[in-house]
């Protein structure tokens, strides 16, 4: 009976450090100045400078491997020499293998398509607490990390593995030095003292507590207060399903089940096979050197290599062979027994052997069906093995995934051995690892198999991107007197023209059919004449399902066409859910909701404006009146965007004076809000000032004379292209403000803007208490869009400030020649009405989405100033005075 | 007492052994001591003592150490061991990394 005296992953870290002699700390403080120089002067290496020294280090290590485990295994009295000389192995060519290519210096990782740059800090010291178990793999893959990485590392090994490790660190330290790396880079206590490691936990010089060890060890490291990388014990069960290869099994569980005498924390602990394959994979197993034990077996097994106080697995059996343990414990055996594998019918504190084992028992489970055998693999997982390594051997992908999606555990092995598989890079594609991260499950910071880059601060380095823009617009445009006639060239069987009473009465409708040809089958829905409804939008979309249209013609102002784009979609996807679509978004690329894109019908839709404001013809805007819920709701997507736009000024020849007014200072606003926009780009700004030098010069004709014909086309062409620059850059605050006040005092949504718009352009062109925030734009720049504004209406000024004057009073001029009032006061709402209302109004207008994209971002008190200079009005007809 | 400034220029390959020059011939005549590390680009543990010793040194004699031509990687390992508060410093004009920079154009303004 092997007799020794081990403490196996379990050593108790003290908190207190009062029992440490003066001469210790003087000794401890030594050794952490050292570590801090080498440290700080390491930071001046190069990448090639760090690479030049971690090959030599590597063939050091294989050089030494076999002495290294020698020494281990001597020291221990754990483990097979050979098995820790692969380890040995491992730990030096595969991790090098790993990290060689890798870039652990300045910048590591580039990503030009996104503006990033990841660069590496080095951490400083690293106190590096080892293991008994993997003691010489351990330090020599945490010395060549460390070096990878500019890192110091202060070592301290397990007490029982202090002198290989000791053994170890030299070997690593000198060649290291040797290559040129910072003397003090590594330094090994000189003798075992747990006061030590309490003393540099908590010192602050160390950076980093990279601890690999039982729970004790990990717990103390992540109770000193520093950043830790503490990774812990494990209980890996494995499931062998009926599916599975069963010699490929047999083979793999006892390769990595006998490893190092299972010593490594991955191995398997508990097998749990289906009914189908258990006799005879048992047999396999006692074919190939496994002890079955019987009941009696069992029970001795039970009660002397797990301890029956703690339920932990005996120090005494550790890492010892399997004919020994027999031997110990009294169960005879074959010689060369590979494997004791003894049956158990349950998990937990009652089963003893369902515990951790490190030493060559496997607990057997005989499961009646997956459901069963994969809760077997849960209890196994929850008792001590959380977060760690789990393995499955199955042919069946869905076994496989639901394994992996019950399991907790950072290494999930499939068809391969647990132990060597957890390490990485022999039988997968893991990194190569001597740390298992066991994750918050295993109270541990990382889940990851540790490697460099847990090694590392990185730093991200993040340029200033453009945000990706856009332009879009309508297929077709047709503009001009009788553009109408485009429809004939428009093929459909049947359409729908969607209007209003008012449009039959002047005749518009029938113009409008005369030409569609006269193949098609046409259909009149007349709606009534509001905002639309969705009780409308309802009867439209029975209709046009009625008619199987495959053409909608909307024939109206903003209202009808909106209703259309609305009845197209509800047509084309039934499930569309308008609640939803209408959800508040900020950017419109980055959107929570989707529209549909699946299509049960297709129709095209053709606009045809009869108002020169909204320029709903080109726009992916709908709104829409909820008459029950007492709101207006906005939907917003380019699929919304008619396929057709007719842009004919004859169907607007017949606008009273009041509605060219309002709609002409709805479409002015569109343009001046779309130039400010923080979504302004050349593509908008050209449509943009067009339409302003438009309504400039054209609507105060229109208004004065409306059979003016050229008028009337520039008007309406205008309101079509402010509208596709508002499609693509937005609208702003004078909307907010209008929508909250239109909706409120019921005033018409262009007067409402119009009411706004001078006060909008002072407050956006003076300096802003809160810029938005707008990666497109280098600096604030509204005042000096209106000024460029005043330039292009020649309005004269020779500072900005001048000008944005200018044009402030050219608007007003504008506005008056419309006879337009000048404040909200003259459309006889009370002051104390308008009063009462402004706790709403300014809680409405801030919600309100358009001003996302306004130059200036407004305070909720902002807004109130604005309502209240829009109420007092301007040019004396109230008090306030707005600057520019 | 008057104040008299000694100045050593550094060699970049004699780090150690430079300062420890200077360390010799600090005496309480001299206000101050100029270190001129503009050919320095490298220091090692064995400088960084050396310059903990000098520096020890010249507080006890009340003697003021000023660094010039630090680069900003040794000014680094001076602030990670915490030595830059014991030490003075003054910049020798441009910096390498001003002398390579390219001169580069603005893009246009989204105006
Ligand atoms: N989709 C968008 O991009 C967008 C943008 C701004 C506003 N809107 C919405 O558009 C609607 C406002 O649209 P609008 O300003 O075109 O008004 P509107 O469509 O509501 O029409 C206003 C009135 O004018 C009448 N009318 C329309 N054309 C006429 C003509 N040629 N001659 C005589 N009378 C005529 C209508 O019958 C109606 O009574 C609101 O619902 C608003 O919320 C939509
Ligand atoms: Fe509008």
């Amino acid at each position: 009976m092997v007799t020794i005296e081990v403490v196996p992953q379990q050593v108790r870290i003290p908190l207190a450090t009062e029992n440490l002699s003066a001469e210790r700390i003087a000794y401890l403080d030594g050794l952490l100045q050292q570590a801090r120089n080498a440290a700080a002067v390491f930071t001046q290496y190069t990448q090639e400078d760090v690479d030049r020294i971690v090959k030599p280090m590597v063939v050091a290590g294989l050089e030494q491997a076999q002495y290294l485990a020698r020494l281990a295994v001597e020291e221990t009295r754990l483990g097979v020499m050979e098995d820790k000389a692969l380890k040995n192995m491992v730990a030096t060519e595969f991790v090098y293998n790993y990290v060689k290519d890798k870039r652990t210096v300045g910048a590591i990782r580039e990503f030009p398509e996104r503006g990033l740059v990841e660069v590496a800090e080095p951490i400083g010291i690293i106190l590096s607490l080892t293991p008994i178990t993997n003691p010489t793999s351990t330090v020599l893959f945490k010395c060549i990390m460390a070096i990878k990485t500019r890192n110091a590392a202060i070592f301290s090994p397990h007490p029982n593995a202090w002198h290989c490790c000791h053994e170890a660190v030299r070997i690593m330290y000198e060649t290291a030095l040797k290559h040129g790396a910072p003397e003090g880079v590594f330094t090994c206590l000189e003798s075992h003292g747990l006061q030590d490691n309490a003393y540099l936990m908590r010192h602050k010089d160390v950076a980093l507590i990279d601890a690999t060890g039982g729970p004790g060890v990990v717990k103390a490291a992540y109770s000193s207060g520093k950043p830790a990388l503490g990774v812990g014990p494990g209980n890996t069960p494995v499931y062998l399903e009926k599916t599975a290869d069963l010699n490929m099994a047999v083979v793999d569980i006892i390769t990595s089940k006998t490893f190092d005498n299972g010593t490594i924390c991955a191995s398997e602990q508990t097998l749990v096979m289906d009914d189908e394959i258990y006799d005879l994979a048992l047999k396999k197993f006692a074919e190939l050197g496994a002890h079955i034990c019987n009941e009696k077996e069992t029970k001795v097994l039970e009660r002397t290599v797990i301890d029956p106080e703690t339920g932990f697995m005996q120090p005494i059996a550790v890492g010892q062979n399997a004919t020994d343990i027999a031997r110990m414990v009294g169960i005879p055996v074959k010689p060369n027994t590979k494997l004791l594998i003894a049956p158990i019918q349950g998990v937990g504190r009652e089963y003893p052997l369902s515990a951790e084992k490190l030493f060559p028992v496997l607990a057997v489970y005989r499961a009646k069906s997956v459901d069963e055998a994969l809760k077997v693999c849960v209890d196994v997982n929850h008792a001590g093995g959380i977060g760690h390594t789990a393995v499955v051997f199955s042919r069946n992908d869905e076994v496989i995934r639901k394994f992996a999606d019950v399991i907790n555990a950072g290494r999930i092995i499939v068809n391969s051995p647990g132990s060597i598989g957890a390490f990485g890079g022999v039988y997968n594609d893991m990194v190569p690892t001597f740390s298992f991260g066991c994750g918050t499950g295993g109270g541990n910071s990382t889940m990851d198999n540790v490697n460099v880059y847990h090694y590392l601060n990185i730093k991200r380095v993040a340029q200033r991107t453009q945000a990706h823009m856009w332009f879009r617009v309508p297929n077709q445009i047709y503009f001009n007197m009788n553009a109408v006639e485009n429809l004939r060239r428009l093929e459909s069987t049947s359409t729908i023209i969607i209007t209003n009473p008012a449009m039959e009465h002047m005749g518009h409708v029938d113009i409008v059919r005369r030409h569609i040809p006269a193949r098609t089958l046409v259909h009149v829905s007349v709606i009534p004449d509001a905002e639309p409804e969705v009780t409308v939008i309802q009867q439209g979309v029975e209709a046009l399902h009625f008619y199987k249209a495959d053409q909608i013609i909307a024939l109206g102002g903003g209202s009808v066409i909106d209703a259309a784009k609305i009845m197209k979609l509800k047509y084309e996807s039934p499930d569309a859910d308008l609640e939803e679509l209408a959800a508040p978004f900020m950017d419109i690329r980055k959107r929570v909701v989707e529209y549909p894109t699946t299509k049960i019908n297709r129709a095209r839709l053709v606009a045809i404006s009869t108002t020169s404001g909204t320029g709903s013809e080109v726009t992916p805007f709908a709104v829409l009146t909820d008459k029950l819920a007492g709101r207006k709701v906005t939907l917003a997507d380019y699929s919304l965007t008619p396929d057709v736009a007719i842009v004919d000024p004859q169907f607007v020849m017949s606008m009273p004076k009041v509605l060219t007014a309002d709609t002409g200072i709805d479409c002015l606003t569109h343009a001046l809000e779309a130039a400010v926009s923080i979504y302004a780009s050349p593509y908008t700004d050209s449509n943009a000032m067009q339409a302003i030098r438009l309504v400039f010069k054209y609507l105060p004709i229109a208004y004065q004379h409306p059979h003016d014909e050229e008028a009337r086309s520039m008007m309406h062409n205008a309101a079509c292209i402010a509208a596709i620059a508002f499609s693509n850059a937005a609208v702003g605050v004078n909307h907010a403000l209008a929508h909250a006040f239109g909706a409120r005092f019921h005033v018409a949504h262009g007067r409402a803007n119009a009411l706004m718009l001078p006060h909008v352009i002072a407050f956006n062109a003076s300096v802003p208490t809160k810029f938005m925030p707008s990666p497109n734009q280098r600096g604030y720049i509204a005042h000096k869009k209106y000024a460029t504004i005043a330039d292009l209406l020649s309005l004269g000024g020779s500072t900005i400030d001048e000008k944005v004057k200018k044009l402030i009073a050219a608007t007003e001029k504008l506005l008056d020649q419309l006879a337009i009032p000048h404040s909200i006061a003259e459309l006889g709402i009370s002051r104390e009405a308008f009063g009462q209302a402004m706790p709403d109004l300014a809680k409405i207008a801030f919600d309100d989405p358009s001003w996302r994209a306004n130059p200036r971002m407004p305070l909720v008190s902002e807004l109130v100033q604005l309502f209240w200079s829009a109420y007092e009005g301007w040019g004396g007809a109230g008090t306030h005075k707005h600057s520019a | 007492m008057a104040a008299i400034a000694e100045f050593f220029k550094i060699d970049g390959d004699r780090v150690a052994e430079c300062i420890h020059e200077a360390h010799m011939q600090l005496d309480t005549a001299r206000d101050q001591t100029t270190l001129d590390f503009s050919s320095v680009l490298r220091i090692s543990p064995k400088d960084l003592r050396a310059m903990e010793e000098l520096v020890e040194r010249a507080d006890n004699q009340s003697v003021k150490v000023v660094l010039c031509g630090v680069n900003v990687d040794i000014y680094k390992v001076l602030k990670l061991v915490k030595l830059t508060a014991r030490f003075s410093f003054a910049s020798n004009g441009a910096s390498s990394i001003e002398a390579h920079q390219e001169e580069s154009g603005h893009a246009e303004a989204t105006e």
